[in-house]
């Protein structure tokens, strides 16, 4: 991967080159194009790194999209952020003490804390996503995704449009338009198919311990002056010289794990008595695969081996590169020889599944209130039931007169 | 897409992502002129390659005078043999109607069907010389299906002769910019199943020398075509969503019509989901 410091701009043709050798790209013309594009890009934005992502293709245009890194201190200002659905807003009704007569009694109902999403130059928000519809259309950058937008990505299966306003129409609800759903399929697919020769990262010097932070692990590579290139038949061969340097999402949405129950230290203080009895357990910490994991760790898909590794050529072998296909992202490829490596995606953007998709069922019917003694209805008695009791009652009346017969009649002779 | 093109027309797919190395390419070029020879064809075709999980199959085809009579297909691991395949029946699309998952990339790779119905099963059927299907068949068999079902030229290219067969139309000059970006202007190149089925009406603005194909208007489900413009206009691309990795390129007002297919050989069962 070239990593010049003055030059943000990828060789895009140099990398085309090596993936023509793989069978893999676009045309040269089409390289050429993406080429002068993302110059375009560099010149007009502060931008430290710039890549080469690859091309989502969508049913009325296509997405060609760049990873970007920012110089940094030149981060622009957060646009205002889409506000994540939430029903927590009637969380005020339990401070108002009176309910108005003529209206229906507001719901109780508080959602569960939303997962925040990183802070960008982290976890899944390390780099900036550029795209464009045809080189030369300007550049649009996708918004920051967040944890809830991987998770829902991860239950839905659409097509992208081409339009990044279309609207997402799923089952459960996408939080989002198409350029949210953009923005999590290439997060999903950065960080599982996102992969380098072993060694050429290493971690960087640390000075805090690696325990920090709940065992976070390391998050920030560096790359490796010391690195021993791998011969490409071992590159072939074995799936442990590769490794993933983008970290792994957890089932949470992020890549370092947050309680977010944590938050609700702050509401504690406003209304103490209600939640504490609706706070849920405490959330087990999610672990995921540690940063430069090795590919050979990563699970089969039902006996299918999740790379597929060749090589470029067998007439030439002292020439040759070796290749990557992932079968769990079909569409990403990497290469590598000698020092150079890069990794592409090009395809439609969705995870490989041997079984059908089946759409989440919606959730059971939700309770109304409970159920107690004295809503549940029960047999009425039957009459001679109510007779037995009406002649046990007799009974226990006739004694208690009784009782008290005798009491007097102990008073009277007391007084004589 | 016809071996005589095939480097200029991989060009023009080349926007879905896959291509040929150089490798292959030169071998191509050499080899489908060598198949032409040998077994006689009048046009070889480059068909596509489906990639398995060791290795991939290019596939090419060759066809004799009638344009729309039976094809020869032949596989090969390295573009330089090609071994023959047999024709597809009947019989082996329903054999392999349930296998499932990716080619494994060798020819002679054995799928066991029985599998999933349990152990005694299987050993009645082991007795038996079981159907135990290569993966030969199988390639044999999805080959048809993908052909059959998105195998795709444009309105006009073929001319059916009043004697049956079918023959390319010398005065098809390519398809002007505003219907090549309709659906109705592309034919399915397979046996017509809703012809039959239209209006008398409708049959009345049909021409019968040119309009003897299913076009893809009535395709289900509606909208598995993605039609693109690429290059400012001067290229239309169609890209299939039932069986992702088939595209198909046409230059308006140009004869250069083709397709490719390029990918792991799975129908995508989850179309109606994704649209």
């Amino acid at each position: 991967k070239m990593h010049l410091s003055y030059s943000p701009l990828p060789n895009v043709m140099e990398t085309a080159f090596y993936f023509e050798q793989a069978g893999v790209g676009l045309s040269m013309d089409e390289n050429y194009h993406i080429f002068l594009a993302l110059k375009q890009l560099v010149s007009m934005q502060p931008i430290q790194t710039c890549r080469f992502w690859g091309k989502i293709l969508g049913l009325e245009m296509n997405y060609i999209v760049a990873e970007v890194e920012y110089r940094e201190g030149e981060e622009e200002e957060e646009t205002e952020e889409e506000e994540v659905i939430e029903e927590g807003g009637k969380e005020g009704s339990e401070e108002e003490d009176e309910e108005k007569e003529d209206e229906p009694p507001k719901s109780t109902y508080k959602s569960p804390p939303v997962v925040p999403k990183e802070e960008n130059r982290t976890g899944t928000n390390k780099f900036i996503y550029f795209v464009c519809n045809e080189p030369g259309k300007p550049w649009v950058k996708l918004p920051p995704v967040t944890p809830v937008q991987i998770v829902a990505a991860r239950k839905i299966k659409k097509f992208f449009t081409g339009r990044l306003d279309a609207p997402i129409v799923s089952y459960p609800p996408f939080p989002g338009n198409e350029a949210n759903y953009l923005r999590a399929q290439i997060a999903r697919i950065s960080a599982g198919t996102q992969i380098s020769p072993l060694g050429f990262y290493q971690f960087g010097e640390e000075e805090g311990d690696e325990e920090e932070e709940g065992g976070a692990g390391r998050d920030t590579y560096e790359e490796n002056p010391d690195f021993e290139t791998i011969s490409v038949m071992e590159l072939v061969d074995s799936l442990s010289n590769w490794v993933h340097h983008v970290q792994n999402i957890l089932m949470q949405g992020r890549c370092s794990w947050i309680n977010p129950s944590q938050k609700s230290e702050e509401e504690e203080e406003e209304g103490e008595e209600e939640e504490k009895a609706e706070e849920p357990d405490e959330p087990q910490p999610e672990v995921g695969p540690p940063l430069l994991t090795p590919l050979s760790e990563d699970a089969e898909i039902q006996n299918i081996p999740p790379w597929t590794s060749q090589l470029s050529t067998n007439l030439v072998p002292q020439y040759a590169i070796a290749v990557l296909q992932s079968n769990l992202w079909p569409g990403a490829y990497s290469y590598a020889i000698g020092k150079k490596f890069d990794n592409i995606y090009l395809g439609w953007g969705h995870k490989y599944s041997p079984d059908n998709y089946s759409p989440s069922m919606p959730p059971p019917v939700q309770t109304e209130y409970p159920s107690g003694p004295e809503i549940t209805e029960m047999n009425d008695p039957t009459v001679e039931e109510e007779q037995a009791l009406k002649a046990a009652q007799e009974e226990a009346l006739a004694a208690a007169e009784e009782m008290d017969e005798m009491e007097e009649e102990e008073d009277e002779d007391e007084d004589d | 897409m016809d071996a005589e093109s095939l480097p200029y027309a991989l060009d023009l797919v080349a926007g879905s992502g896959a291509g040929l190395s150089s490798e292959k390419r030169a071998a191509l070029r050499a080899s489908l002129l060598l198949l032409r020879r040998d077994y006689r064809f009048e046009r070889v075709r480059f068909w596509g390659r489906i990639q398995g999980i060791r290795g991939p199959y290019y596939i090419a085809e060759g066809l004799g005078g009638d344009r729309a009579g039976p094809r020869s297909r032949l596989y090969s691991l390295n573009c330089v043999e090609w071994s023959l395949l047999p024709p597809a029946t009947e019989e082996m699309i329903t054999q392999t109607a349930g296998l499932k998952g990716r080619f494994q990339g060798d020819p002679s790779y054995e799928y066991d069907p029985t599998e999933k119905k349990g152990e005694e099963n299987e050993r009645i059927y082991e007795e038996e010389g079981g159907p135990m299907i290569k993966e030969e068949i199988r390639l044999v068999a999805i080959i048809d299906q993908i052909d059959k079902a998105v195998g795709i030229v444009p309105r006009g290219a073929f001319v059916k002769t009043p004697l049956g067969p079918v023959h390319e139309n010398r005065n098809f000059e390519g398809l002007s910019l505003t219907e090549a970006k309709k659906l109705n202007s592309y034919f399915h190149f397979t046996e017509p199943v809703n012809l039959k089925n239209r209006t008398l009406l409708q049959k009345a603005d049909l021409d019968p020398s040119i309009d003897f194909l299913d076009s893809l208007e009535h395709d289900i489900p509606k909208g598995s075509w993605s039609i693109q413009l690429e290059r400012g206009g001067s290229l239309v691309v169609l890209r299939s969503l039932l069986w992702p990795g088939l595209t198909f390129y046409h230059v308006p007002m140009t004869k250069q019509y083709g397709y490719i297919y390029v990918g792991t050989g799975e129908k995508n069962i989850d179309l109606p989901f994704m649209l």
